[in-house]
């Protein structure tokens, strides 16, 4: 049924997506998917990598780590930008069609009372995207 | 408005850190940026912060905000004492190192050093030209051209012509240079003069200085965007510790205390434009509603991120102040300022020696209450500024963005200068007309709107500006303290960002109403001095690092 899975990723905070991976591991194997990794970052030196290329390498790294316990073919892709933290939404939105994907997989918050100031960014993606989106909340 | 970064052109996998795109020389460091960060997740907020900047640099604000609020009268003459101090006895240091910072970007500039490229040699600029521009000028200078446009000019105007007294061998009055006794023309060009001084190649200069050492540093060299980065030529790996702490906490202080006591002013004078123009009562309802709704505007702003609010913003902002800037040219003496654009160009170029002269200066007050003044003020504003600018200019080459923030900021000021200024004098010249010359200073600019036709829509738009300008000076703020205090991180969450900017519009309100604006105005203004010295360390960190970066075509 799904041929492509978009998968974004924030290497700084790998615990934070954990279950999720597991989630796309288990989704890839049965639909025989390919797995596309994502990364949003800002182009400034950051705490995962302090150029845009560093951070390339470190995530196709990841993604063949990933490959190796799924065994569905992979790919990375690393998006610069001036302000991720304002533009992770629209980025993300952007490389889903890009990449073809038609399931994107990504952890996400229990629903809050921030969400209204906030939106999850998951919840954000999910409306504008066609694409089918899988939030996976962590596990309590 | 994104980079693919998917196929590194020459990264070569597995040697170390791969250089940004196209060739560049990364300094090598052990130093993790947020390694010294704070991580937590208090009442579903997430918060990740430089624990010591951000620690001392709060405790200071709030210790100095409950300080002047509850000493007024106590501290404020001793703000006053050590900021006179400084302009009297220093005024040489400001005068020196602001030549300094401008004769070193024209340097770069000329030299083959121009050639290279903010984030390596094959990077793309993030900005169009449009957006580009618009952010730099808006963040530079925008909400002071518009108080200082029409007042500045005028008042250099007015002295010069009152020409020199003298008492006990020492000038009593504040004409620049030696004045010019009775002659309106002379008078005129240098009143001109003194204001495109003021507003040209010096405040620009400390502000690229500042800008294109920390982009190189950042993109090129890979350290994080903050003011301690500079250093690391000098300092090496002591700059993760409290030198560096130190500089990022001093950096904190003068852009938090500069906008949040700009926006309690701004809001005095936008109050008082409102009142001339709406009769709006002047009163500190009026100025609080102000503050909070133009806190809640770069509040929405910040939200949207750089792209899509700060940029729009500017753009907005370049676009209004063009279409008042192009009426008063069209509706104003319209030959007087096209002929006046280049003589007063001409007078700039012959009196710049003379003005930017650090020793021996006979015009004591001009030099020790203007431009010590304006420098300390410029300085002070340097790390707020040059952060920004920097963070936006990447893609662009050395001498495209001196040629942005040195050259074309200077000639938009220069014509606007002449615009303004250039009518309000021809119409005490020409038409005998004082009602600018008497007004107060923040209503000079529409007292001279009000002699030209369409008054009531240009004066509104007038009004606009300044509170947008306002708003797109507090939005960049926030990001730059909120990218300061979480180690040089652009990607802290969220809600850091949403803090800053009501915390500066809370000081605004409270010192507003509790008295205390102006002194810490002038403690924040202070804090040029070691700005000062940080900048000229900061010439030699970027000459230092541009010659090791690879030039590209």
């Amino acid at each position: 049924m799904f041929k492509k899975i978009l998968v974004p990723v924030d290497l700084a905070h790998i615990e934070v997506i954990e279950p999720s991976l597991q989630v796309v591991a288990e989704q890839a194997k049965h639909y025989g998917a390919e797995v596309c990794y994502v990364a949003v970052a800002a182009t400034t030196p950051g705490s995962v990598a302090r150029t845009p290329e560093e951070h390339q390498q470190k995530l196709e790294a990841f993604a063949q780590e990933r490959a190796k316990v799924h065994g569905q073919p992979v790919s990375a892709r690393v998006i610069t930008t001036p302000d991720p933290i304002a533009d992770l939404d629209d980025v993300l939105v952007d490389a889903i069609d890009e990449a073809d994907a038609d399931l994107v997989i990504m952890p996400t918050h229990p629903p809050k009372h921030l969400d209204a100031v906030i939106p999850s960014h998951g919840g954000k993606v999910a409306t504008h995207t066609e694409a089918s989106v899988f939030l996976v909340r962590p596990q309590t | 408005m994104t980079n693919d970064n998917k196929q590194p052109p020459e990264a070569a996998p597995d040697e170390g850190i791969p250089a940004p795109e196209g060739p560049a020389n990364l300094i090598d460091t052990d130093y993790v940026i947020g390694q010294d960060n704070i991580t937590a997740n208090k009442f579903g907020l997430d918060v990740d912060l430089h624990g010591k900047v951000f620690t001392v640099s709060s405790l200071l604000i709030l210790v100095f905000v409950i300080l002047t609020l509850a000493l007024q009268s106590e501290i404020e003459p001793v703000f006053n004492a050590i900021f006179s101090f400084l302009t009297g006895n220093l005024s040489w240091v400001f005068l020196l190192g602001g030549n300094i910072f401008v004769l070193v970007s024209l340097g770069i500039v000329l030299s083959p050093l121009g050639k290279v490229r903010i984030g390596g040699a094959h990077a793309k600029p993030d900005f169009s030209y449009a957006g580009w521009f618009a952010m730099l000028f808006a963040a530079g200078m925008g909400i002071g051209l518009m108080f200082y446009g029409v007042s500045e000019p005028l008042t250099h105007f007015g002295t010069a012509l009152g020409g020199t007294s003298m008492e006990d061998g020492m000038r009593t009055d504040w004409a620049p240079l030696g004045a010019a006794a009775g002659d309106e023309a002379a008078a005129h060009r240098l009143g001109m003069a003194a204001t495109i001084f003021h507003w040209g190649l010096h405040p620009w200069g400390a502000y690229a200085v500042v800008g294109l050492a920390l982009a190189i540093f950042s993109f090129n060299k890979g350290l994080p965007l903050t003011m301690r980065s500079i250093f690391y030529p000098i300092l090496g790996e002591r700059v993760w510790g409290w030198p560096g702490h130190l500089i990022d906490i001093l950096a904190v202080f003068a852009t938090l205390f500069g906008l949040a006591t700009s926006l309690g002013l701004g809001a005095s004078q936008a109050a008082a434009g409102l009142n001339y123009l709406f009769d709006v009562p002047n009163s500190n309802i009026t100025m609080v509603l102000l503050i909070m709704g133009i806190t809640a505007v770069a509040l929405c702003s910040i939200m949207l991120g750089v792209d899509k609010g700060v940029q729009r913003l500017s753009q907005l902002n370049m676009m209004l102040a063009f279409l008042l800037l192009a009426f008063v040219i069209i509706v104003g003496p319209t030959m007087l300022i096209a002929t006046g654009f280049f003589e007063n160009l001409a007078a700039y170029a012959v009196n710049l020696p003379a003005l930017s002269n650090p020793f021996g200066r006979e015009d004591a007050n001009f030099v020790q209450g203007w431009t010590a003044f304006y420098w300390a003020w410029w300085i002070s504003w340097s790390p707020f500024v040059g952060m920004f600018i920097a963070r936006v200019s990447r893609g662009r080459s050395v001498r495209e963005f001196l040629t942005a923030v040195l050259l074309v900021p200077t000639l938009v000021s220069v014509l606007w200068m002449t615009a303004f200024g250039g009518t309000a004098i021809d119409q005490v010249i020409t038409n005998g007309f004082q009602g600018v010359q008497d007004a107060a200073l923040e209503i000079k600019l529409f007292a001279m709107l009000g002699e030209l036709p369409l008054a009531s829509i240009t004066s509104f738009v007038g009004i606009v500006l300044v509170i947008v300008f306002f708003v797109t000076s507090s939005d960049s703020g926030s990001l730059v303290i909120d990218s300061i205090t979480a180690g040089g991180k652009v990607d802290a969450p969220k809600p850091q960002r949403i803090f800053w900017a009501i915390i500066e519009g809370a000081i605004a309100i409270a010192l507003l109403l509790g008295g205390g604006l102006t002194a810490l105005q002038t403690a924040s203004v202070s804090t040029g001095l070691p700005f000062t010295l940080v900048l000229l360390v900061g010439c030699y960190a970027l000459i230092k690092a541009l010659m090791s970066e690879p030039r590209g075509n």
